[in-house]
């Protein structure tokens, strides 16, 4: 810790969030704010002398409630920055400025104000760890009824040598030395009711870890373990598994129904003991609950700066999970610790190498190759209208409409989502690689022969084609008629592109994507649901069944609703009669011929 | 019919193409469902095809060296290979392309693992069927490919690390350390994270500060 607090190379901004990100691999633009200490952090010795004389007590936080601490504070003593702050919503100010008289160095500033700053990176490491679970919906455990139920974090607090109990176990209700102790496991994990549905994967550990703490300081505790598996997979784990039951730690399979409190605080849990089968009852002193984790509480915010994905337990998604477990699928951007997942500490420091490493492999040669990928204003056709620049999500396009100059596309912020190529009405846009030519060529081909029995699917490559792939690896059986033409971004499905496959006697056709702030391209999955309505109605008014055209979100974690999509859309493609077809190619052909004529 | 307008470029004058088609049978994972040896047999009779045929492991050794080989030998000049997902291998192909002296965006392609073999794995028939469909829209859009060619953008060679707990602290540290500017960021007062609360830490019940 402390060295990260020195080093020359690194820049530490505590009390600092990112609100906003803009560029892309190699040269992002990163916003972040530094709320007010209103202590200089710099000529702060950490004396002291400014808490003695705070007349404001709130509870710790560090020790998780467990002790007080002032309105003017350290959060813990070995603190990096060792800086003292104050928290403004508690201090009482000007009118009692006691700490401000206290400090020698004249380190208080009530004046100072949050600041704004901006700093330009090549890449970012997504280190935001995670969140324990509040036990308190889990209330059949009595945690916000009874004293002597305690998490495991504040069991932490409370038999760490530095924490209020200066290491003393003792129980909050009367701060006496319980002579049993039980630990309930999976709180909050692995259920399908409360919590997440996942392991916590430190839990386990964590209960032996404390197991072994009160048996070396108290011989004589009696300790019971209630459990639905024990789960000690890494590196020297079964050895301290099997040194807490040797010290004669009781391992009960069974999670608890119930707990009561009996007069004197001790606790009893009810339990099915899955080994006798039998319902037991335990008196114990005092209750640990092995809390699981969750993603921390920013990560939606950030997910949606920076484009990311999550899985569906909230964690972020990495670009592959066994090959590239702390890449994100967008290029630059790395994860490390918990923020990917729940690990632990040894797993946390070996991915924040890993992450450091896959950074430094991005940067070492100081220049980097972006995909040619983007589009590409062809000056002869474009009529100035502006829809595309409109379109960008970047900003990547400027046109004049007033002085009728063609569209230039800056190619460099371009990020080749192709919704500019969509919606441009005058094929004046190329997009690169994914040209009109080549995406009607795929078409046309998967409708060459029987037509009639093909499920036409348009996948975005980040989430919904990435969804395909993860259905395949999970070996998720669907429909085989269902052909798939991959592009970056939905938004790039043209409108002609739709009507060409009807034309072709496509008898359905769905267009997937990102989910709505999901986008890979930040919102442009917003133009394709503009789009696929539009022609919808256009359908509906053209006497074609606008139910034909699908549009669906399915993210790259969704393998199970991409099968089930896929199902659905073979349904829907069974009500589509031979006859139906042949109406609407006749409705399209007249409607071309109408237009010729007019034209 | 409609005619529909399509976006061309004018410089797109191309020539007829010469392509290669590899079906990969994956070991086992795409053959065992996909009759990959048919596959390669009824392609080959495609317009531009000058070489169809399946290949054991596409992206081993052997395998783009025997791409390549084929490349200099016939003078082709696109190539479909026919194996697992591009989100998986398109950037070792794009490489062999390279290799070989072609354009990396002259290549394509079909996804017969994880959308024929693995997901129709009770239907070798129909998977088979849609594996050559795949092929052919595949074959159908690298003869429009064009080459394309990457830009070389400058990089800052800074990271921001997000969180300081413990991942994010060992991240700044190795990076620091081999030289790269770091901006670490935390929301809380310290760093330390979740960490920091922690005493006696497994596996080896010592301090974790």
């Amino acid at each position: 810790m402390a060295d990260a607090g020195r080093h020359p190379d690194i820049k530490l901004h505590t009390m600092s969030e990112v609100v906003s990100v803009k560029g892309y691999v190699g040269n992002f633009e990163v916003k972040l704010v530094k709320r007010a200490r209103y202590v200089l952090e710099k000529e702060c010795t950490a004396c002291g002398e400014c808490a003695k004389v705070c007349p404001v007590v709130f509870p710790d936080e560090f020790n998780v409630g467990l002790s007080s601490r002032k309105a003017v504070y350290i959060p813990f003593p070995q603190a990096v920055p060792s800086s003292y702050l104050i928290n403004m919503d508690e201090c009482m100010g000007r009118g009692c400025s006691k700490c401000l008289d206290s400090c020698d160095k004249k380190c208080i500033n009530f004046h100072a104000s949050d600041e704004e700053i901006t700093v330009k990176v090549g890449s970012i490491v997504v280190a935001t760890g995670l969140e324990p679970y509040d036990p308190r919906p889990m209330d059949e455990y009595g945690y916000t009824r009874f004293e002597n139920v305690v998490t495991s974090l504040e069991f932490e607090r409370i038999v760490n040598a530095g924490g209020p109990t200066k290491g003393s176990l003792i129980r909050p209700k009367d701060r006496k030395r319980p002579k049993s102790v039980g630990f309930i496991q999976c709180v909050g994990s692995r259920s399908k009711r409360k919590g997440g549905e996942y392991c916590s994967n430190i839990c386990c550990m964590n209960t032996i870890k404390g197991t072994l703490v009160l048996k070396e300081h108290y011989p004589d505790i009696e300790i019971k373990v209630f459990y639905i598996d024990i789960r000690a997979f890494g590196k020297g784990f079964e050895d301290l598994y099997n040194r807490s039951r040797s010290l004669g730690v009781q391992y009960l399979r069974g999670l608890p129904g119930s707990v009561e409190e009996l007069p004197d605080g001790t606790m009893r849990v009810a339990v099915e003991n899955i080994a006798t089968g039998r319902i037991e009852f335990h008196d114990l002193e005092m209750l640990v609950l092995a809390i699981g984790m969750k993603p921390s509480s920013g990560t939606q915010k950030l997910q949606e700066m920076l484009g990311l994905q999550l899985t569906p337990d909230g964690f972020y998604l990495e670009a592959h999970p066994k090959l590239q477990p702390v890449d994100a699928a967008t290029r630059g951007i790395f994860y490390a610790g918990c923020a990917e997942g729940p690990k632990d500490i040894k797993e946390s420091v070996t991915q924040g190498s890993a992450a450091a490493a896959r950074a430094i492999r991005l940067m070492h040669k100081g220049t980097i190759s972006s995909e040619p990928i983007t589009s590409e204003v062809i000056a002869d056709h474009c009529k100035s209208c502006g829809i595309c620049a409109e379109v960008c999500p970047y900003n990547a396009i400027t046109v004049d409409v007033k002085k009728k100059t063609p569209a230039i596309v800056n190619t460099a912020a371009c990020a080749g989502c192709g919704t500019c190529a969509a919606e441009c009405k005058f094929g004046a846009i190329v997009m690169n690689h994914f040209t009109d030519e080549q995406i009607v060529s795929q078409i046309n081909t998967l409708l060459a022969e029987k037509a009639q029995d093909k499920i036409l699917t348009f996948a975005c490559n980040w989430c919904s084609y990435a969804g395909a792939d993860y259905a395949g690896v999970s070996r998720l059986q669907y429909p085989a008629n269902v052909r798939i033409i991959r592009t970056m971004c939905s938004g790039r499905v043209d409108e002609k592109f739709i009507w060409h496959a009807f034309e072709k006697g496509a008898p359905v056709v769905l267009v997937s994507g990102c989910h709505i702030g999901d986008c890979h391209y930040i919102d442009a999955n917003r133009w394709t649901e503009k789009r696929v309505e539009k022609i919808r109605r256009k359908m509906e008014k053209r006497g074609i069944r606008p139910e034909r055209l699908q549009l669906e979100w399915i993210s790259a974690a969704e393998g199970i609703r991409f099968a089930k999509v896929m199902e659905k859309m073979e349904e829907l493609r069974r009500s589509v009669s031979a006859e139906e077809i042949a109406e609407t190619l006749k409705i399209l052909k007249e409607k071309s011929l109408k237009e010729k004529q007019g034209g | 019919m409609t005619e529909i307008s399509i976006a061309t470029k004018m410089s797109d004058t191309r020539q007829t193409a010469r392509i290669g088609v590899y079906v990969c049978r994956c070991g086992l994972n795409i053959a065992k469902t996909v009759d990959c040896k048919k596959v390669a047999e009824d392609i080959s009779g495609t317009d531009d095809v000058i070489v169809s045929k399946d290949i054991t492991y596409a992206c081993s050794e052997p395998g783009q060296m025997e791409i390549q080989e084929d490349i200099l030998e016939h003078g082709l000049d696109r190539v479909v290979v026919a194996s697992c997902s591009p989100r998986l291998h398109e950037p070792t192909f794009r490489r062999m392309m390279l290799k070989a002296g072609l354009n990396p965006y002259l290549l394509e392609m079909a996804n017969l693992r994880e959308q024929c073999s693995w997901v129709h794995i009770h239907e070798p028939e129909a998977a088979t069927q849609k594996a050559e469909d795949l092929v052919k829209m595949s074959v159908a859009r690298v003869r429009l490919l064009s080459p394309l060619t990457e830009q070389v953008l400058p990089m800052i060679k800074k990271t921001l690390v997000i969180g300081a707990g413990v991942a994010g602290i060992q991240a700044a540290l190795d990076l620091a350390d081999n030289g790269y500017e770091v901006f670490l960021v935390e929301k809380n007062p310290s760093v330390g994270g979740t960490m920091a609360q922690l005493d006696k830490t497994f596996p080896t019940m010592d301090c974790s500060i």
